[in-house]
């Protein structure tokens, strides 16, 4: 029998499993059920093209010895520990599966008399680098990406870079007046609490960018999904709620 | 810092068009390769600007983040900002991060071109 000749077989794109596929709205699952889970189920991801506010780069970064951890070693590290590094007040509630392409985490945060629940949607993922995107009403619209990688043959680099907009008014308003400076000192910290769970001191560098000064006023309605208004006004009435539920 | 697995080679179909073509990786390793292209086929009185995905076999989050740069830059410059060659996967990702609602992606050049 003749054999017939096969049309060749599509080969995978390289980072085919390093992506998230589609996703039009997020859905919350395998997360710990004492993380107060608003502002995220049923909302859409925004790039940093969908913001309200000017679009900044803010790229953290820290040195270290190569000796104490390959480029891989520290993103492993990341990926488990992830919200160990956090300062105080803020938890991130991975989801059980870890951090990998379409899953989603739940950020709980309070800040003085202001509470923030929301997420992101890790888009990317692979042993040297992962990346968020931020849903509808997180005070940013953009991806943070967290990346290693080698310098020379005695340095590695651990990065923190955003790529953001203030998502509504409030936020760039807030962003202009202490917003930017907590984002600073949250992922400094972050990157120092790194370094020294790798064994290393860790003096982290910081560049900030303006991208790009114009504000979207387009996108003001935007203003309706703010987490922090949502997440703040709406705790006395999930209190009150709480107490009016029948005790089994 | 490892180094830029990327050729782009610029042409210019018409005096307000240019394509850059893109073999190899889009990853934060080529922002100064990107970055060259982009002021080499804006030179002149260039209104758009066309991306040839063709050849493009890898691209992570930090290739995103440059596109999304160079967009801005290009409507700083006054210029359009349009796609092609993206396979089902590559439309998959700028769809997911939503640049596909900010640059035309198209199926081919011809398509592209005559849409600038």
């Amino acid at each position: 029998m003749e054999e017939q000749e096969r049309p060749p077989e599509k080969k995978a794109p390289r980072d085919a499993a390093n992506w998230a596929g589609r996703v039009d709205k997020l859905h919350v699952s395998g997360v710990s059920p004492e993380a107060l889970n608003l502002n995220v189920e049923g909302r859409r991801v925004l790039s940093p093209l969908q913001g309200f506010g000017q679009m900044w780069q803010k790229t953290y970064r820290v040195r270290l010895p190569r000796s104490v951890a390959t480029p891989e070693v520290v993103i492993s590290t990341w990926k488990e520990r992830y919200g160990e590094f956090w300062p105080k007040g803020n938890r991130f509630y991975a989801p059980l599966t870890g951090i990998r392409p379409g899953e989603v985490g739940v950020i709980n945060a309070t800040q003085g008399p202001m509470r923030l629940s929301t997420g992101v949607l890790v888009i990317y993922s692979d042993d040297t680098s992962f990346t968020f995107m931020t849903p509808e009403g997180h005070p940013f619209a953009g991806w943070i990406t967290f990346s290693a990688h080698q310098e020379g043959e005695d340095l590695t680099i651990a990065q923190a870079q955003l790529l953001l907009r203030p998502g509504d008014p409030i936020y760039e308003m807030g962003f202009k007046m202490f917003g930017s400076r907590t984002e600073d000192k949250m992922w400094q910290h972050t990157l120092t609490a790194l370094a020294s769970a790798l064994g290393a001191p860790g003096e982290v560098e910081t560049e900030i960018v303006c991208v790009d000064r114009r504000r979207q006023w387009s996108q003001f309605g935007t203003l309706r999904h703010n987490a922090i208004f949502r997440t703040t006004l709406g705790a006395p009435v999930r209190g009150i709620r709480r107490l009016a539920r029948p005790r089994r | 810092m490892q180094d830029a697995q990327v050729v782009m080679t610029v042409r210019r179909p018409s005096d307000s068009v240019s394509v850059i073509d893109i073999e190899g990786e889009i990853t934060s390793f080529v922002e100064e390769t990107l970055n060259q292209a982009h002021a080499e086929a804006g030179e002149g009185a260039v209104k758009a600007v066309v991306l040839n995905f063709e050849g493009l076999d890898y691209m992570n989050s930090g290739g995103i983040g440059l596109l999304v740069t160079m967009l801005i830059r290009a409507n700083r410059q006054g210029q359009k900002l349009a796609a092609f060659g993206l396979n089902e996967h590559y439309r998959q990702i700028f769809g997911l991060t939503r640049l596909d609602e900010a640059i035309g992606i198209y199926d081919d050049e011809q398509q592209a071109l005559g849409s600038v």
